[in-house]
């Protein structure tokens, strides 16, 4: 007997890392959703080697509107063109990612905190304080979500910070309203209760006994939404509201020369091509998720 | 249950024609972990008018022969072998077409949820019209609304022509099911399925829909395939069985046969954990099958039921598929076990030891006039108007009894008589709106969970109904049961936690690897094991357990509950276990107290509350219950009439709307009195205690 209680091992946990790569592999079941994280993993690599990847600087001005494979009179070689400023496009694609890959995934995150909080409070305390906020989040919600950046950045500015404020400000109720209606359903679990038997505070049944049972479907969602705010934060950066030139940005980029897209489409068809295959790879990694979450 | 024993014994096997033939058949599932076997050499012929049970365990693979038949088999269920044979034509060669006309005129199937088998939106009389006028032609809407008033009427719904002009939500679940019935046999099919159709009601709603079925193969000639996990319905309804066990059939038999004389360890085994009127905690406790289920994937070599055996013999289990042999030619009763000439069937199963009867101490718990009403709020106009905007659900009304150290006291009654919501007053998750409840001379009724002290939250704990839902499915289980060590301050060292966490895993029988394990990795009976080690793991004074085995299979629950009560008697714990299964509650209540409508309709000692005198409510859940025992026969009481809401609960006595044993006018509008013997033996009833006294047991034991 005491043999047995040396010998047997401690309780431990399996590491969470550990965990997530596991469910990362079985990824692999689904075409749909291994080309999307293919997709994905080539622009989180372009962007990590933003520096050594790029031929030039993406604000350097050389000679402006170079075909795609050209070379300038300087020996430049111009694998997708220049813009109008002569900027090389592929350096500015290359660091535009860089952009696009940390406002997107912080943005999406903050919305994520701030919709999480309320919708858990929303869900799990009911009465008052479910009235309050959902009816602060219709409110939010009945806006025409474009007017409601425009009014926003254009009253405290574009910059990166504001862009991020934006995004959490608009789909923050969206995603309470998914976790508020998870919560309805998990509250009435019997480990819920048995958590409130034992004189547990209201936050750690929140976020211990219940955020963690909701995951599955929030991570598929947080795939997707992630993919809306990279076409926001394009779709700002067109209406000029995106971050300040003439830092590289996808969305400015196709704003910037949309004008010359006539004759000079190569500056305007490769950044757009740039949203929508991370956008693509975005979606089909949340299709390939459900897809393998929901099979047998 | 009288009724159908001559008729069963007049069967012989080879005068009718087969309907369904089975012959060999295997089917696997093609998952992600390869090819998964569900049914194994499965053979099975349902002769025309007869009457055929198929019982298992959740998993063995009762509905994929059900489904088998259908040809309903998912995108990922085939059929690897053998034949299904419906009068005489192979349904593996019809086409689509034929088999849509095959399905639902002469193969009909009712499943658990009626709901789910009715569409919303349209009309029963809609649905019910539809099948002859599909499936018959040249028949006209006047002759299908015939047709489906006189099948309401046959399945005994009161008033039909209601019934038609209703939406499904608007009638009852009992009256649901019997309109699916209804539905099933419009179309006079030869053979009708049933896949657990009184699982979802309760018990004397299914008493009505069990008689039904039993009278059905004699009306109307149809064969009928039931299936069920419980023994006690198919004795009531089928005229032959067959026991599955992981796939396979395990052994097979007319009813009368393989109840009296199994010849399988498994039938034995099962019939040694049901709760039966012979059975009793201390003298004779029940006898779990030990271990569990193997899982498709990784059942054993040789006997699939072996490791569980105790007749176990590796020469002649051990190796290969062991085949069904004849116990008796003559009446079909055949059993896989290769050993069943040599076990000595005389022996009574290794009976448990029988134990010392729990010493009770003194009161723990005091229920005074408790009573929990729930505000309806009707923001309505007119109900502003009148000035009635709130009306209250009375979900406990007076409510009085006693608990004591060391007892077990159960509370029984049907859904919505109001033993749950007792429960979560009890635990402080609802407050009470009248009386008292003292829980050692504490006045606790109106002491929210939040405004408990530790120690009140550590001596009063509670083990769940759903195994799938007592445990966190993100926190391992060791995790979850340090986690109220912790809280409750039992130990703070965290070693000492660990060890109090390893301990109670010895304590409940799991093995102590466990503590790292997920719920997901354990089964049902698993899970309610650690469901009981965490609500033990603060020493509590008492124990709600709300239905805490109702959800697990029979040789599992034997354990489940063996378990509850050993540790029980090794702390002293008194036990409050609700539930809705007389059976059990009278193997291992000491005292019973009977709810209907959120009153208590009867209290008593165990011994008291099971014989006369008997409140009606009680005498008519009694006669619903069934009990898988042949030598028990029982008086038939149905109950008419559907449940009353909560809402509007009937006058005077709440039972009046469906007691067979009204006396009058003083049932509708007086409150009866509550009649107490010297033994503290409660009947609330009009009647007088004489004259329940007189009346007939419900259930009698052949002497033997």
């Amino acid at each position: 007997m005491t043999d047995r209680t040396v010998d047997a091992p401690a309780p431990r946990r399996q590491s969470p890392l550990i965990g997530a790569l596991k469910a990362a592999l079985l990824l692999r079941e689904s075409i749909v959703g291994t080309v999307g994280a293919l997709i994905i993993l080539f622009w989180v690599f372009v962007a990590l080697f933003a520096g050594l990847l790029a031929p030039y600087d993406p604000i350097a001005q050389m000679t402006p509107f170079q075909a795609p494979f050209a070379t300038d009179a300087d020996g430049n070689f111009f694998l997708l063109g220049t813009d109008h400023l002569g900027r090389d496009v592929l350096s500015r694609i290359i660091f535009g990612a860089q952009r696009v890959l940390i406002y997107a995934p912080l943005a999406t995150f903050s919305a994520y905190a701030v919709g999480i909080v309320m919708g858990l409070l929303a869900g799990y305390k009911r009465g008052w304080v479910d009235d309050v906020l959902s009816r602060v989040s219709d409110i939010i919600l009945s806006f025409p979500i474009l007017v409601l950046y425009v009014v926003i950045i254009t009253t405290f500015g574009a910059s990166a910070i504001n862009i991020v404020l934006a995004v959490t400000f608009a789909s923050g109720p969206g995603i309470m309203r998914i976790v508020r209606g998870l919560v309805l359903d998990l509250r009435n679990r019997d480990y819920v209760a048995a958590a409130q038997t034992r004189g547990e505070s209201m936050w750690y049944i929140m976020f211990v006994e219940i955020l963690p049972n909701a995951r599955g479907p929030l991570i598929v969602d947080a795939c997707l939404r992630l993919g809306y705010t990279t076409i926001t934060i394009g779709v700002l950066g067109f209406l000029g509201l995106g971050l300040p030139p003439p830092q590289p940005d996808w969305g400015g980029m196709i704003n910037e020369t949309r004008a010359m897209a006539t004759f000079a489409p190569h500056m305007t068809v490769f950044p757009c091509i740039a949203i929508s295959s991370l956008v693509l790879g975005l979606n089909l990694l949340a299709d390939g998720m459900r897809e393998v979450s929901l099979r047998d | 249950m009288t009724l159908d024993m001559a008729k069963r014994d007049t069967v012989s096997p080879d005068n009718r024609p087969p309907v369904l033939e089975i012959e060999d058949l295997n089917l696997s599932y093609f998952t992600r972990a390869g090819e998964i076997p569900a049914v194994i050499d499965f053979s099975l012929t349902v002769r025309q008018g007869e009457a055929v049970g198929l019982v298992g365990e959740s998993g063995c693979g009762k509905s994929t022969v059900a489904n088998a038949i259908m040809r309903y088999l998912g995108h990922n269920g085939r059929i690897v072998g053998g034949t299904v044979k419906f009068k005489g034509r192979d349904m593996a060669t019809l086409s689509e077409e034929e088999l849509r006309q095959l399905r639902g005129s002469e193969i009909a199937m009712v499943y658990q949820e009626p709901m789910a088998a009715l569409n919303p939106s349209l009309t029963i009389e809609t649905q019910l019209c539809e099948v002859p006028l599909y499936h018959e032609p040249g028949c006209t809407p006047e002759m299908a609304y015939r047709r489906a008033l006189d099948m309401l009427a046959a399945v005994k719904l009161p008033d039909p022509e209601r019934v038609l002009r209703a939406y499904p939500h608007q009638i009852s679940g009992g009256q649901q099911q019997r309109v699916v019935i209804a539905m099933a046999l419009l179309s006079e099919p030869a053979l009708l399925l049933l896949d657990e159709p009184t699982t979802a009601l309760d018990v004397t709603v299914e008493a009505g829909i069990v008689e039904l079925i039993a009278e059905l193969s004699e009306r109307f000639g149809t064969s009928i395939l039931y299936i069920s996990h419980n023994l006690g319905l198919i004795l009531e309804t089928c005229d032959r069985v067959c026991v599955m066990y992981s796939g396979e059939v395990h052994e097979e038999g007319t009813v009368s046969e393989l109840f009296e004389n199994p010849r399988h360890p498994y039938t034995r085994g099962l019939f040694g954990c049901i709760p039966t009127p012979g059975t009793d905690k201390n003298a004779r406790p029940l006898t779990p099958i030990r271990g569990q289920l193997p899982l498709p994937h990784e059942r054993p070599d040789g006997c699939n039921f072996g490791p569980r055996c105790d007749h176990f013999d590796a020469a002649s289990c051990g190796g290969g598929m062991i085949q069904m042999r004849d116990v008796n030619p003559a009446t079909g009763h055949r059993a896989r076990c290769s050993r069943w000439q040599e076990i000595d069937w005389s022996v009574d199963t290794v009976a448990a030891d029988a134990r010392p009867p729990q010493a009770i101490g003194d009161v723990v718990l005091k229920s005074g006039e408790m009573q929990k009403y729930y505000p309806i709020f009707d923001r309505s106009l007119a109900a502003l108007i009148r000035g009635r905007s709130v009306r209250y659900v009375k979900a406990n009304e007076s409510l009085s009894f006693e608990a004591r150290e060391g007892q077990t006291v159960a509370i029984v009654g049907e859904s919505g008589c109001g033993k749950s919501t007792f429960a979560k007053v009890l635990m402080g998750l609802e407050t009470a709106t009248g009386g008292e409840l003292s829980f050692n001379d504490v006045d606790i009724s109106e002491l929210p969970v939040q405004r408990r002290t530790p120690q009140q939250l550590g001596s009063l704990q509670m083990v769940f109904q759903n195994p799938n839902d007592t445990l966190n499915p993100s926190m391992s289980v060791g995790g979850q049961i340090a986690r109220v060590i912790r809280k409750f301050n039992v130990e703070s060292d965290p070693v000492k936690i660990e060890e109090r966490v390893l301990r109670l895993l010895d304590l409940v029988k799991l093995p102590r690897d466990f503590a790292r394990r997920r719920p997901r990795q354990l089964s049902g009976g698993q899970k309610q094991r650690i469901g009981i080690a965490r609500a033990f793991a603060g020493n509590p004074a008492m124990v709600v357990a709300d239905e805490p085995v109702s959800a697990l299979d029979v040789s599992v629950q034997a354990a489940v509950t063996g378990l509850l009560m050993d540790i029980q008697r090794e702390f002293g714990t008194t036990l409050l276990f609700i539930s809705h299964d007389l059976g059990v509650v009278r193997y291992l209540a000491d005292r019973v107290v009977v709810m209907y409508l959120g009153r208590i309709m009867e209290q008593g000692a165990t011994d008291q509350v099971f014989s006369p005198p008997y409140h009606p409510y009680t005498e008519a859940l009694l006669s619903a219950v069934p009990i898988a025992d042949t030598r028990v026969e029982k008086k038939r009481i149905i109950l008419e009439g559907q449940l009353p809401s909560v809402l509007n609960p009937p006058k005077g006595c709440p039972f009046h709307t469906r007691c067979h044993r009204k006396i009058g006018a003083i049932c509708e509008e007086e409150t009866p009195p509550n009649a107490v013997d010297s033994e503290g033996h409660t009947i609330f009833c009009h009647i007088p205690m004489a004259e329940l006294r007189s009346v007939e047991p419900v259930i009698k034991t052949a002497a033997e």
